[in-house]
Formats: C-alpha cells, structure tokens, sequence
C-alpha cells in the first residue's frame, strides 16, 4: 500500500512533464491515440458481429443521448454522484482524522492495529447484504458503504505519512516551540499530504466501484441501479451507454482529482525535480 | 548563562546498553562563543541534544538562565546541519523565517521587518518568496540561519551546521556566523568536527574525549575579536592552537582519556 507512494507519483510526475514539452497537436495525439484506436476496433468488430448482447457501436452511441439526456442524467446520475462525493467525503474525514490520531500515538497505533487489520480484509461489497438488513435500502446505506470501502487507503496511507514525517523538522518544531495545533496545521499534516493524496486516489476508485455496486443490490434510482434494469429487460444498447458513461464519469472525476493535486502538492513535485537536478 | 552539571547520556536498548557521555560539566557565559570538537562519534550530537532539551539526560542536569532545561526552552534557536530538511518545503523562504515569530505572537508589522532584516542580513533579501528546494545547499543553510536570528534568541545552537556545504560557502557562513554573533550579542555554542573551523569561530574550544564522552580539555582562544579568513587563519596564535588541539583529538581518537581510571576500564 505505501510502497506504491513512491513507486507511482515521480513516474507519473515526470510522464506528465514529458508529456508537456510536446506541442499541443503532438500532446493530443499521444493522449488521444489509443482510445481511438480501442473505439475504432470495436466500433468494426461490433458492425460486423451479428450478436443480440454485442450490437454495433453505432447502434449505442445512437441510444446514447435518448437514454441519458432525457431525464435520466438528473434522475439516475445526479442521485449516484451525490452519494459517492458523500460517502469520498465521509471516507476522507474519518481516515484523515483517524489515521492523524493513530499516526501520532504509537499507543494508539498497538491498540487499534488488530482489529483494523481484520475490517480492512473484509472486502466492503460483501456488507452490503448485512448493512441493508441494519440501514435499510436507502441513502444511508450506500453513502455507508461507499465510506467504509474507501476509508482504508486514506487511513493507511495517512498512518504511514504522518509517522513519515521527517524527524529533523519534528526536532526544528520543537525548538521554536510550535503549538500542538500549528504543528498539526503546518507539519503533520502538510508533511503527510503527499501519502494522503496517494491514499485519496486509490480511495476514488474504490468509491466508484462501490457506488455502482450499492446500487446493484437494492435502490430505486442510480446509475448502477440503471445498468441492472436495463440487462434485465434486454435493452442491450441502452446497457452498453450506461457502461460507458461510468468509463467517462471515471475519467473525469481522476481529471478533476489532478486538477486539485497539483497545487497541493506543488512543493512535493518541486522538491524531487530538485533533487533530481542535483541541485 | 549556560551551566552544564555531571550530564550523562545512556542510550538503552534490548542489545544492551550504550554510555554515549559519562560526564560533562562546563559553563558558557553570556555573550560568549563556545566551540565544541571531538573525533567522530564522541556524541556531540547527543550532548546538543540534550542542551536544547530534544533528548532528556540520563543524569545531570542543565540550567539555561537560571531555569532547568527539561523541554525546549524559550530564547533559544537551533540551527541543524541537514538544512534541506529542517526548513518547511511548503513554505517560502519568508514564511520559513516568519512562522516561530507568529507563534511568538508578534505583531504583523514586527514580523514582517524582522523577517525582512534577518534575510538581509544573511544576504537573501531577494529571495524571500521562493521556496526552500529552489535554492542551492549554501542558502538554504542561510535561510535557517536568517530564521533563528530573527527569532532573537538569547543562546544559539548550531550543529555541524557547514558540515554539507562546499569549502568557500563554509568560510563565507563562518563569516556571517561572526558577524551575526556580534550584532545580536547571543551566546553562541557552536558544535564541529572541524579543529580550524572551531578556532576560527571560538573563544574557547571544548574538546571531547572518544566515546563515553568526558572533556579533554577547555582551550582559551587567544585571537583578536575582529577575525578574517586570511589574517586569522595565518597568525601563529592560530597554529599553535591548531596544533595543539589536533594532538587532542588524536589522542581522543586513540582512546586516551584524563582520568587513568576510565582509561584502564576502557581497554
């Protein structure tokens, strides 16, 4: 879980900076390239596949904008995202809070450790069936659920990051005699920032598989709810755009997270690019 | 000013425990600069430690002006030798210098000409916005430096401070050291393994013996006041002692010790 901290985020760093030494039609074209070659595959294999569960890719995008664009987006889709910015918000207090607290106190950290080994190991769609018994089907329930799977990556990560801190800062705080709370504001928790972030982007992810399947097992409105209805009634493209609207919702929620990452962190990319010059 | 009484250090662990300092005693007026030297090894590190009150003493105590060093005091400012990591990588280079004067609780105004005055004085004046990892070894340790003098302390710790930085830097922040210490009239205790640096810079040098640390001896240094690398450095007063203090800690390093008891459990 931590060893992905350093492994991913100077990679991804440097790609990004690769990425915008290009000029911008070169940059478009090394972003774009793929999905369109993907889109072009299918959109040839399905033309000619003659298959009721497989229709041409032509045949959903047409569906596309009926299906979702009239009602459903504020229907189905406003409702699902709602309650997954809910449950990533929950998710983030508590892991946040909780694993600052943990952090500091390796007391707290030997009491604790056990039993959150053992909830971390319980994957969270297996609740569902037992939280609907307790929550009932309701908002509650998967705001709940989407909590309770994304908390751990923030937890953790959040432990390991504030325990990170660097020691002679710790001591450099100490010396100038910073409050508990200043410490807490400008050096535990801007210290642990980068693992957090790492934390909180595995946490989207989660969040999201999470929130289509709460919505899978038991709602009334969603956008997995939605995908579901439609396989069961055989409305196959209609089903197919819902599975892609996910992929796009995907996308631009992981666009909007490095939107706010990068001035969060901009001091964390500085400083390796600064070591990395030799500086 | 500064009294240091029989302190000793033991560091326990499963495997046993380590005498890092058996015992020290010594005084540090006032106003004064005090050099501490010693082969590698010979728990400098521990013993400023423990005078900044990080590290608690397994015995013996030490009084800062008159009160009992038992956390980190105030009045008194730490300058470390891994610069790149006792500065805020989050926080410009004035806000670097502003924060313990915030929690000082200083007014806005006064901040910010202290702030302004200190980073002028270690020769940053026009740098205050950039951030810590942008600027080379040599002015990051300034900008440590500028934030300890501007939190106008009455004693100034300083450990191993140029250890990292290249030779000429390291002479010109021995300069700005001088200088410092005399306009702000701190006491100044100053820890290096470099015998000329500690000459150079001291009024008195302490020199440790190796591990379980005792002091060899307190040099008086005999220089002017008015100290420069070229005049200072080649007057024969300088050599004598550089001499003189080499010897010691060779024969540190070798294991020799004043008291004949302690040598003969040593061996």
């Amino acid at each position: 879980m931590t060893t992905t901290q350093p492994a991913t985020a100077p990679a991804r760093a440097s790609g990004l900076a690769a990425l915008r030494r290009l000029p911008v039609w070169r940059r478009l074209l090394t972003l774009l390239a793929l999905p369109l070659i993907l889109v072009v595959i299918w959109w040839v294999t399905s033309d000619r596949a003659d298959s009721f569960f497989y229709p041409p890719l032509r045949d959903i995008l047409a569906t596309f904008g009926p299906t979702w664009f009239e009602g459903r987006l504020t229907a189905d889709v406003v409702p699902s995202l709602g309650r997954l910015l809910a449950g990533y918000a929950l998710a983030m207090v508590i892991g946040v809070g909780l694993g600052t607290a943990i952090g500091l106190s390796s007391r707290l950290r030997a009491f604790l450790e056990p039993v959150l080994e053992f909830f971390r190991a319980i994957p969270p769609p297996v609740m569902v069936p037992i939280l609907m018994l307790f929550l009932g089907i309701g908002t509650g329930m998967k705001i709940f659920v989407i909590a309770a799977g994304a908390v751990w990556p923030i937890l953790l990560n959040t432990v390991e990051g504030v325990r990170g801190v660097d020691e002679v800062l710790r001591d450099t705080a100490r010396t100038y005699r910073l409050g508990r709370l200043t410490q807490l504001r400008t050096l535990v928790l801007r210290g642990a920032t980068p693992q957090i972030v790492t934390g909180a982007r595995q946490a989207l992810s989660i969040a999201i598989i999470l929130m289509v399947i709460s919505e899978m097992f038991a709602a009334h409105n969603g956008l997995g709810f939605t995908i579901v209805q439609f396989q069961r009634s055989f409305a196959m493209p209609e089903m197919w755009t819902g599975i892609i609207l996910l992929g796009l919702v995907g996308v631009v929620l992981s666009v909007l997270f490095r939107i706010i990452e990068r001035p969060v962190l901009f001091w964390y990319h500085g400083q390796r690019q600064s070591h990395r010059g030799g500086n | 000013m500064l009294e240091v009484r029989g302190l000793r250090k033991v560091y326990r662990s499963a495997s046993g425990d380590t005498e890092a300092i058996r015992d020290l005693t010594f005084d540090a007026t006032a106003g004064e600069i005090v050099c501490i030297v010693g082969p590698s090894g010979a728990g400098k590190t521990t013993l400023l430690r423990c005078i900044s009150g990080l590290l608690a003493p397994t015995s013996g105590t030490v009084t800062l002006e008159g009160h009992d060093v038992s956390g980190p005091p105030g009045g008194m400012a730490v300058v470390f030798q891994e610069y790149a990591r006792s500065l805020f990588p989050w926080l410009t280079v004035a806000q670097n210098v502003e924060l313990p004067l915030k929690e000082k609780g200083l007014k806005k105004s006064d901040r910010a000409r202290l702030v302004q005055d200190s980073l002028e004085a270690v020769g940053l004046g026009d740098v205050p916005d950039s951030y810590p990892w942008q600027l080379s070894g040599g002015m990051q340790q300034r900008v440590a430096i500028a934030r300890a003098a501007a939190y106008e302390p009455h004693i100034l710790l300083m450990d191993e401070p140029f250890a990292a930085v290249d030779a000429q830097t390291r002479a010109d922040l021995e300069d700005l050291v001088r200088d410092l210490w005399q306009r702000l009239g701190i006491t100044l205790l100053f820890v290096t393994h470099d015998i000329d640096e500690s000459i150079y810079l001291g009024q008195r040098v302490l020199v440790l013996s190796a591990r379980p640390t005792v002091i060899l001896e307190d040099v008086a240094v005999d220089l002017p006041d008015e100290r420069d690398q070229l005049t200072t450095r080649n007057d024969p007063e300088f050599g004598r002692l550089r001499t003189h203090i080499y010897d010691l800690v060779q024969r540190a390093k070798q294991g020799y010790r004043p008291d004949e008891e302690a040598a003969e459990s040593a061996v």
